[in-house]
């Protein structure tokens, strides 16, 4: 029998607990293949967050911590202080690196850490059931925002990618997306890139990377993809936003 | 043997911390302990340390969480208003079952409050710094000595016991100098499978964790730990009697009111008055016992402290009542005169 | 010797911490047991600023002075302060240049000393502070004039170094004014 295909070493066996047609899971693959390719497994560490992700210590097979939320960015600080030789990376949700955690997120960017953030957004607070999150988009109805996200009550949505391109640190800032097999290819390339960097001392990278929600959103999954392509990517442009080796 | 020197207390924690083997400081400035920092700030680079100013305090407390969670030494230290801000911080440390030292050189409050000396976090520190049930060491320096030696054996005992310990000072032990021979340097021995420090690809991940969706798991360990706790009552309880043997009047005091409530004593011996004090050394775990046999034989008891009356609770749970517990305090940065405690001494001994 | 317990009290700025320290350091070069304790506060420069320095033969307790038996002080507020707390038969060391006011009490010793204008005199500005401190280790002998250079060494900063003669000139000062 020849494989053809195999879940990377990376990832444990435990079973992930994502919805159906959520996007999690390929990030988390994408996460592990990079890991594996890297050939760093066994010197990585890897900071969860508080959100659907929360569980992600059990999925990766690295050495994990879970933080307190919003605040992964400030441990995995500590950790790549204390462990420089480490490879150190924080995996983080919407609410948890641009809400709560945003003052962590933009003084770790700020300072250069030599570490890798992933950054989810799918525009929703999902653990919690479909609250309205900082990249929700204007008019989008949630749970906290049943009326439709109103700019004069409620602000605009945080673009994190060029928000911290005003700073002067970071090494490599890249928004992906997973909706299609092209843009799943494209971001393995950013995931791997933000990695590699980190072990080449090049300093800080984020990828953020937008994610479906069918479950909070109230879509069928397939519709979840397209509305990332319609309503997400004009707000949330793909592309490089940082990159010091140009 | 170390040589004896002048340092300010502030500088002595710093000091000694670095002695005990702590390579790593994050904090953030605040009066008054901002000596710690500056002091660090200066150190920690030449002997290849971390010294990080945080963008905050809860910042830098998940700092010193990630890098207790790779098994080193770490610290922050703050005053009254931040070491609020880090009670998140601490709770998850208790959770994760991470020792760390956390130094609070108190000041008045509550809100912005005052920058001048406190001991009004003493319910914050002892009743557990934060949500969910658990305590720190907790430890009470009553000079600059023991700002250095308490400091050390906070950072040992934390890692025994795989918990935080808080220093809990003063303003006016922070600042004032006195002679200090600082502790001999610690080596560093202790295992610790548990800690993240990669895998290396030859054994099971390790996780550093403190969520626990099953309530049958997450009762299991709050109960371990409180037998844990049981252990530390029993054999890390500190406090030192002065001049109790033939005392019937009991001061208890602990700080720089302690350091008051000496110079009473002394007086009040003058003038014939039996007085003297029980001073906890740890204020979790309590000194229950001595407290408890001192009530024996006293007749009463004054409790001194920089604050409404928190630590006067305590003590009246370990005599249980048996005796009167009178309060001499001063709060909002004032410190009673040796004169006020003497009065307060006259009045227990009617 | 006698126990001294000493505050000295001015503005921030003319070296009162620094007096103290000085103080201080002899004291541990002497053996015996002390305790510096400064006012603390959000005033870096101008504000009133003070210390209490204990030197003992026995351990210290409370290190807040609350009646000191020599007083330094180096502007009006602090002599309106602390005047009264001074205890009976203790000294007072008044910098006359800054203050204009006598001293009300006649249970204590008052030394008035034009420190500051003396010091602009001799070229020695900002050490008017050390030029008082020279009286009053002449004439209380609260600490050796023995161990004084010594402790003087220790407390001035390395980059300051190239100070310690000026300092020492101004102590001289201090000491002769009071001979």
């Amino acid at each position: 029998m020849t494989v053809v295909f195999e879940k990377p070493k990376a990832l444990t066996d435990a079973v992930l607990h994502y919805c159906p047609g959520c996007t999690h899971g390929i990030v988390h693959r994408l996460v592990a293949e990079a890991i594996d390719e890297l050939g760093i497994e066994g010197r990585t560490i890897g900071i969860a967050p508080v959100g659907c992700a929360v569980m992600a210590y059990d999925y990766f097979a690295c050495d994990m911590i879970e933080a307190s939320h919003g605040r992964a960015p400030a441990v995995a600080t500590g950790v790549k202080r204390s462990m420089p030789e480490n490879i150190v990376f924080t995996y983080q949700g919407d609410g948890d690196l641009a809400s709560i955690g945003l003052c962590e997120t933009v003084s770790t960017a700020a300072r250069g850490e030599n570490i890798t953030i992933i950054f989810i957004n799918n525009a929703i607070y999902g653990m919690t059931g479909g609250q309205m999150a900082p990249t929700s988009l204007l008019g989008q109805v949630t749970q906290t925002s049943p009326y439709g996200r109103d700019p004069k009550t409620q602000g605009y949505p945080i673009n994190i990618c060029e928000l911290l391109s005003s700073l002067d640190a970071p090494a490599y800032l890249e928004r992906v997306t997973v909706n299609s097999v092209a843009h799943v290819r494209q971001a393995k390339k950013a995931i791997k890139k933000a990695f590699q960097n980190q072990v080449e001392g090049k300093g800080f990278s984020l990828v953020e990377v937008l994610s479906a929600c069918p479950t909070n959103w109230g879509m069928t999954p397939q519709k979840a993809l397209e509305w990332i392509d319609e309503k997400m990517i004009p707000r949330y442009p793909l592309g490089v936003y940082r990159d010091k080796e140009d | 043997m170390q040589e004896k020197v002048l340092m300010k207390g502030n500088e002595a924690i710093a000091e000694a911390a670095i002695l005990a083997g702590c390579r790593h400081y994050f904090g953030y400035p605040i009066t008054p302990q901002t000596e710690v920092a500056a002091y660090m700030a200066k150190r920690m680079p030449k002997i290849g340390g971390t010294f990080l100013q945080a963008e905050s305090e809860i910042a830098a407390i998940n700092m010193v969480y990630g890098v207790a969670s790779t098994g080193k030494r770490a610290m922050t230290s703050s005053s009254s208003p931040g070491i609020s801000l880090k009670t998140e911080g601490i709770s998850y440390l208790a959770g994760a079952d991470l020792p760390a030292l956390i130094v609070n050189v108190q000041r008045g409050g509550p809100g912005l409050g005052g920058i001048q000396p406190s001991q009004s976090d003493y319910f914050l520190a002892t009743r557990g710094p934060g949500h969910g049930d658990f305590h720190v060491l907790v430890f009470a320096p009553s000079s600059v000595q023991e700002m250095a030696d308490l400091t050390s054996l906070a950072f040992d005992l934390a890692e025994k016991y795989r918990m935080p310990a808080m220093l809990l000072a003063d303003g006016t032990m922070g600042q004032m100098m006195e002679p200090v021979v600082l502790p001999e340097p610690t080596e560093l021995t202790r295992e610790k499978p548990w800690a993240v420090t990669g895998t290396k690809c030859a054994r099971e991940h390790n996780i550093i964790n403190s969520l626990y969706l099953s309530p049958q798991e997450l009762e299991r360990l709050n109960i371990e730990r409180f037998e844990r706790y049981k252990t530390i009552e029993a054999t890390e309880t500190r406090w030192e009697s002065f001049m109790m043997d033939d005392a019937e009047i009991c001061i208890v005091s602990c700080g720089i009111t302690a350091r008051v409530s000496r110079n009473a004593i002394v007086e009040a011996r003058k003038q014939g008055i039996k007085v003297g004090m029980i001073r906890p050394i740890t204020l979790w775990p309590f000194p229950e016992k001595p407290l408890l046999e001192a009530a024996e034989k006293v007749k009463a008891f004054v409790c001194v402290e920089l604050n409404m009356g928190q630590m006067i609770q305590d003590v009246e749970l370990a005599i249980k009542c048996r005796k009167p517990v009178s309060l001499c305090s001063r709060v909002g940065g004032m410190i009673p005169s040796p004169e006020e405690v003497l009065a307060a001494i006259k009045q227990a001994n009617e | 010797m006698a126990d001294f317990e000493i505050v000295i009290a001015g503005f921030g700025g003319q070296g009162l911490l620094f007096t103290g320290k000085v103080l201080a350091y002899a004291g541990l070069l002497e053996g015996r047991e002390l305790s510096w304790l400064p006012s603390y506060g959000p005033e870096m420069r101008g504000g009133t600023a003070n210390c209490n320095v204990i030197l003992s033969d026995t351990p210290v307790g409370s290190p807040i002075v609350q009646h000191p038996n020599v007083l330094m002080v180096m502007n009006a507020p602090s002599l309106d302060k602390y005047e009264a707390d001074v205890a009976p038969g203790g000294t007072i060391f008044v910098d006359s240049s800054l203050i204009e006011r006598k001293v009300n009490r006649d249970d204590v010793t008052v030394y008035y000393i034009p420190a500051t204008r003396m010091a602009a005199e001799a070229g020695l500005s900002g050490l008017a502070n050390m030029i008082l401190l020279g009286a009053m280790i002449r004439t209380t002998g609260c600490i050796s004039e023995d161990t004084l250079p010594d402790a003087l060494h220790k407390v001035i900063p390395e980059r300051k170094a190239h100070l310690f003669d000026a300092n020492m000139k101004a102590i001289e000062a201090g000491r002769a004014e009071v001979a």
